[in-house]
């Protein structure tokens, strides 16, 4: 199924003052990036999309998945997935009890599902690891099948790649947005990197401070 | 629900205090129906202000309310600043929280024995230096001063103060600090004064507060090596509130008020120094000097951090000594015959201490953590950060002095109905290991990066799957930790187990007390020992079932 | 219970998820039918509060609690003080809230002071002392001590433990030949100064010291056995501060500080930082050589003018849960039996307050067979106990005493 991510006249305020504004519509496979300083409010807008606004700010517009209007939904509900510029892989868990947390707790072949997400990043036998003994690569491509295996029906973005050294960088970007058009989602890229925006290949909005 | 349990956090912790204090307040000014006093009038304080010594009284507990903090907290900082990389640094730093196992009154006992006339420093002595046979008659112990108290309570309050330290310092960046100063061409010890010392402190400013209030109200260590003649305000108080003419109870509750204007007072003149100092502290900065008595510094925080160590390692060992000694004469130096005697005595008593104690504290540092737990888990869904008025008063019983209240707490309490008993002395404990749950838990729980609970939620996690399956699981370490502390405050508190059960629910540190009062020093060795049996095996687990646990989780090994 | 805080019981209910032990409300017994009393007794627990200081103390009261849940299912519960006060506190906050019914503590290790004024504030049950079986073989008669507690008439509010007497101790290593009066101590001491202490008033042994002092140096003894109100205090008492004026600078530690109490007098005499020490109990120091605490050479003496002797007594606050219960460990620790173990010198070593004369030949020889131990005093040797003066002169003396020395 083809998933579209509309944001819908979102303006984000905090304290009276407009942060941001912006409307756009992301169709499936596609890649919208939102580029701007430091302080732009990037970060924000990620949030705001994701459920995870602090509720200090304030917020006019909505975020429609497939139509569908999950302002007011809790993040937990929205299917839509999330992957910072750390890959966080949670340290008390082994690789696979990483990727299992994003395995619905109902879904068949729990096990199986793990196995060829490691399989298709090229990790077969890294299940029982400690995350801390993965190289950099390794936890960026970990941390992405994770969230992919939560099975999301949008994807947010945030500087993914600002943290990796330049050769990984372009492999790992290359790695995520292959995986990203198979999967067919939508997603929302925020970056401060122009090359990000350039192999994204999708429309561009620019934030100013 | 949550909403419910963070205000019920508060009335928890402020109804007792304030309620004790108002039954306090009550006698104080002459309103004691019980004893046939219904007016309302000032002779309590009257009364108090011509007790023989109160000046002196008042004094001593003012001074030992600034000096000890200000000596226990030069020794931890100048022990940091120029000692902690070093071996013998780090050789201290993991002996220190084994002392924080050992209570307070055991603590003053072993230092009462070593520094004596009739000691062990002037039993090692006289065989080859001083040659008596009989002990000097010196005032060492109990002088007037009040020098050999202080001593007991800063032995007792630096592993306290650096180990809050300890774990205050990765929050600051500290190694960060450290390096960028002394690429700037400053001397260690100069960097650290200069670089972290300053962000060190607003960190460890409520335990040194914690500090003054105790050592301006201290009862236990004070009745072992404190002044008799006149002793400092807490004990005075003490006297006055067993003296068999009931009527000094009055005296008493007037004095308990003077109490809590001494602490107040110190608390108010070391929060002046501290802004004086901070004035100082920042000139100091600016003038740039690269080097600032290193040396001595150095020096003085190594010296002053082994004096600790050994003197309440020696002490406790020669308590430990004392449990087996058969007849152990002046000047020998060692008992000329060992026993099992007094431990196959004790034993048969110990029972039911034991359970009680080890009960008492599971359930109160239970309650104390959920409670804790349920506190912080609403900040952080909210996003608020608690206020200076529920900060204040969820540290109240830490602040006030508990002979301030306690007194009053029981007169309240048999008021409401509540019989003295096991679950009253629950209740109570749980007021005193809150406080130290709470400060121990809160840094660890918000300086937890909260990308973690995004990712967790944005992978379909709802709240509560997010706090059992990664928060508690990634707390686990400082959760332990929390519960060694809340353990070791739980199994030290006498008033409140004696006061609140009546006597009834006798635990180690009640018996210990008890037999304190007889001060026969082979059964206070046996059951000190026992006593601090409790919170060492707390403080052994919090160190031991993380390393296996994450045996295989190098992050989580190194995150703490 | 008023309406008003019917609301706070609630809330502190509900917060802190207590619920109060519902107290079991029942007609006083009485002890002049003693079989009710037993029937009544079976299955309490009776909350003893006594002072925990001294082990040997414990085990005695623990063997006693055993021996009355064996023999009339009666449960001991040793609420272990760290001053008997406590208690006294404790029955007077129950009175200061209003709860008059089920109080915690039931039976109280008590005299004097503490017992003047708790008979005096009402905070007594009885009486009821006079009347348990075990009573009359104390002799009430003959022996005035036991009717009267420190002058105060005892009148059944308190049923008679144990015999108590000033008894000084030496070791003979190092003191052969001890002074035996007060005038002679003073002088040994400003000979050998800083070799004798007396506890800190308001401790027990340390006023019993001072009132020792002045019944041997006052030149009238007589106003001391009346209320303080009839009497010229600063007359009667001259003669004790003048001789204290004079020891205190010869004192251990010149005076400046005092051992807290009767055990850590006998720490620092078993330390050797005194050559002279005192206790209240003739047994002490037979138990602390047993105990390896002093040296086998140590031997016991009184003064040649005799010295103070009291009983302590056991008594029901008014308010308490199990009175039959505490009646029934009352009259059990009144026993021949019960009274005998406590005189050896291995259990405790505290002198009986029976007539052992008055008991049947078979229970008399429970008392000849104890071994006294090697220094402990015959009765003979102890000589006729000076009574204890009136308890108000406690209390004034305690106070001048503050005055004069509190602030050293």
């Amino acid at each position: 199924m083809a998933h579209v991510l509309a944001l819908s006249h979102i303006t984000i305020r905090r304290e009276e003052s407009v942060l941001l504004s912006i409307d756009a519509v992301i169709r499936a496979g596609e890649v919208l990036t939102v580029m701007g300083p430091s302080g732009s409010g990037k970060s924000t807008l990620l949030a705001f999309v994701a459920g995870l606004l602090d509720p200090a700010f304030s917020t006019e517009g909505q975020v429609l998945l497939d139509g569908r209007d999950v302002t007011h939904l809790p993040p937990e509900s929205r299917h839509i997935g999330l992957l910072f510029q750390d890959p966080l892989l949670f340290p008390h868990l082994s690789v696979a009890s990483n990727l299992l947390f994003g395995v619905a707790r109902n879904a068949p072949d729990r096990q199986k599902k793990v196995s060829d997400a490691l399989a298709a990043a090229g990790l077969e036998g890294y299940g029982s690891r400690d995350p801390a003994t993965l190289s950099g690569g390794e936890r960026a491509r970990v941390a992405l099948m994770r969230v992919l295996l939560s099975e999301p029906h949008a994807l947010l973005l945030d500087e993914p790649f600002s943290k990796l050294d330049m050769t990984l960088r372009n492999e790992i970007r290359a790695f995520v947005f292959e995986r990203v058009r198979a999967a067919g989602l939508p997603t929302l890229l925020v970056t401060h990197d122009a090359a990000d925006a350039q192999a994204a290949g999708g429309q561009v909005i620019h934030l100013t401070r | 629900m949550l909403r419910l349990t963070a205000n019920a956090v508060i009335v928890l912790l402020a109804g007792p205090v304030v309620a004790g204090l108002l039954f306090v307040f009550l006698p104080a000014f002459g309103y004691a129906p019980a004893l046939g006093q219904h007016g309302f009038d000032l002779s309590a304080f009257a009364n108090l202000l011509e007790t023989p010594g109160l000046t002196r009284s008042l004094v001593l507990s003012l001074t030992s309310g600034l000096i000890t903090p200000l000596v226990a907290l030069a020794i931890v900082l100048l022990f940091l600043a120029g000692a902690q990389e070093s071996h013998l640094g780090r050789t201290l730093s993991r002996a220190v929280s084994p002392l924080l196992a050992v209570p307070h009154a055991a603590m003053a006992f072993g230092l009462a024995f070593l520094i004596a006339p009739s000691g062990m420093i002037v039993r090692a002595l006289s065989h080859w230096l001083t040659g008596f046979d009989e002990p000097p008659d010196l005032l060492i112990v109990n002088d007037r001063w009040g020098v050999s108290m202080m001593a007991g309570l800063v032995i007792k309050e630096v592993p306290f103060l650096l180990l809050m330290s300890l774990a205050a310092l990765p929050q600051i960046q500290a190694r960060e600090r450290l390096a960028v100063a002394r690429t700037l061409g400053y001397r260690p010890v100069t960097a650290w004064l200069k670089a972290v010392a300053p962000a060190l402190y607003p960190l460890i400013r409520l335990p040194v507060y914690a500090v003054i209030a105790y050592a301006s109200s201290v009862v236990d260590v004070a009745l072992i090596l404190g002044p008799t003649n006149p002793p400092p305000l807490g004990v005075a108080i003490l006297r006055w509130a067993n003296d068999p003419d009931l009527e000094r109870i009055l005296v008493a509750s007037a004095g308990a008020l003077a109490q809590l204007g001494v602490t107040a007072l110190a608390l108010v003149i070391w929060w002046i120094a501290e802004r004086l100092i901070t004035r100082l502290v920042t000139s100091w900065i600016d003038r740039g000097a690269r080097s600032a008595g290193d040396g001595v510094f150095r020096w003085i925080g190594l010296a002053g951090m082994t004096a600790v160590v050994a003197l309440s390692a020696l002490g406790f060992l020669s308590l430990g000594l004392w449990s087996i000694a058969g007849f152990w004469r002046f000047p020998d130096v060692l008992p000329g015959a060992l026993t099992l005697k007094t431990w196959s005595t004790s034993i048969e008593s110990m029972g039911e201490p034991l359970l009680n104690a080890t009960m008492i504290a599971l359930l109160a540092t239970g309650a104390a953590i959920a409670a804790t737990l349920a506190a912080l888990e609403h900040e952080v869904r909210r996003g608020y950060r608690a206020t200076p008025f529920a900060l204040t008063i969820l540290y109240l019983p830490m602040l006030v002095p508990a002979v301030s209240f306690l007194l009053g707490l029981a007169v309240a309490a048999a008021f409401v109905g509540i019989r003295p008993g096991f679950w009253p002395v629950v209740a109570g404990h749980v007021l005193f290991v809150l406080p130290y749950t709470y400060l121990s838990l809160s840094e660890a729980y918000r300086r937890m990066d909260p990308r973690w609970f995004a990712v967790g939620r944005t992978l379909g996690a709802g709240r509560s799957a997010v706090f059992w399956r990664i928060r508690l699981p990634m707390l686990l370490t400082p959760l332990l930790a929390t519960a060694a502390v809340g353990l070791a405050v739980s199994a030290g508190q006498y008033l409140p187990t004696q006061v609140l059960g009546a006597g009834r629910v006798p635990t180690i540190t009640t018996e210990v007390v008890a037999l304190a009062s007889g001060g026969d020093r082979r059964f206070i060795g046996v059951w000190a020992l026992v006593q601090a049996l409790l919170p060492a095996t707390g403080f052994i687990l919090a160190i031991a079932v993380p390393r296996l646990v994450w045996a295989n989780r190098r992050q989580m090994r190194e995150a703490f | 219970m008023p309406a008003h805080s019917k609301r706070a019981l609630f809330a502190a209910t509900l917060l802190i998820g207590l619920l109060g032990t519902t107290a079991t409300f029942a007609a006083d017994p009485d002890p002049a039918k003693w079989k009710s009393v037993l029937a009544a007794a079976k299955g309490l627990t009776v909350s003893f509060n006594a002072w925990g200081g001294e082990p040997r103390i414990n085990a005695y009261i623990a063997w006693a609690g055993a021996e009355v849940e064996k023999r009339f299912g009666v449960k001991l519960a040793h609420v272990k003080l760290a001053d008997t006060a406590e208690a006294v506190q404790r029955v007077l906050a129950d009175k200061t809230a209003g709860a008059n019914e089920g109080g915690a503590v039931d039976l109280i290790w008590i005299n004097g002071e503490n017992f003047a004024a708790m008979k005096k504030n009402g905070l007594l049950f009885g009486p009821w002392a006079n009347k348990t079986p075990n009573f009359a073989l104390t002799d009430p008669e003959r022996n005035k001590d036991i009717t009267a507690d420190f002058t105060v008439p005892v009148d059944g509010f308190e049923s008679p433990w144990g015999r108590a007497q000033v008894v000084f101790y030496h070791d003979m290593d190092t003191l052969a030949v001890p002074p035996k009066s007060m005038n002679g101590l003073l002088a040994w001491s400003k000979a050998n100064p800083g070799r004798f202490a007396y506890p800190q008033p308001p401790d027990f042994l340390g006023l019993t010291f001072l009132k020792q002092a002045l019944l041997e140096l006052a030149t009238d003894k007589a106003p001391l056995y009346a209320p303080i109100e009839n009497a010229d205090f600063d007359a009667v008492t001259k003669p004790l501060w003048d001789y204290l004026d004079q020891l205190h600078p010869v004192l251990w530690r010149q005076g400046r500080a005092f051992p807290a109490n009767s055990t850590e007098l006998r720490r620092a005499f078993a330390d050797k930082e005194t050559r002279i020490g005192f206790t209240f109990n003739p047994g002490d120091a037979s138990a602390a050589i047993a105990n390896n605490e002093f040296a086998p050479s140590v031997e016991s003496y009184v003064l040649d003018a005799g010295t103070i002797g009291n009983v302590h007594f056991l008594a029901i606050p008014y308010n308490a849960a199990n009175k039959a219960g505490a009646m029934v460990l009352a009259n059990f620790l009144l026993s021949p039996e019960a009274q005998a173990k406590k005189l050896d010198p291995a259990v405790w070593g505290d002198q009986t307050v029976l007539s052992v004369a008055l008991l049947p030949e078979k229970e008399q020889a429970l008392f000849e067979k104890i071994d006294l131990g090697s220094a402990t005093l015959r009765p003979q040797e102890l000589g006729v106990p000076i009574p204890e003066p009136h308890p108000s002169w406690m209390t004034a003396i305690e106070a001048a005493w503050k005055t004069r020395y509190g602030a050293q």
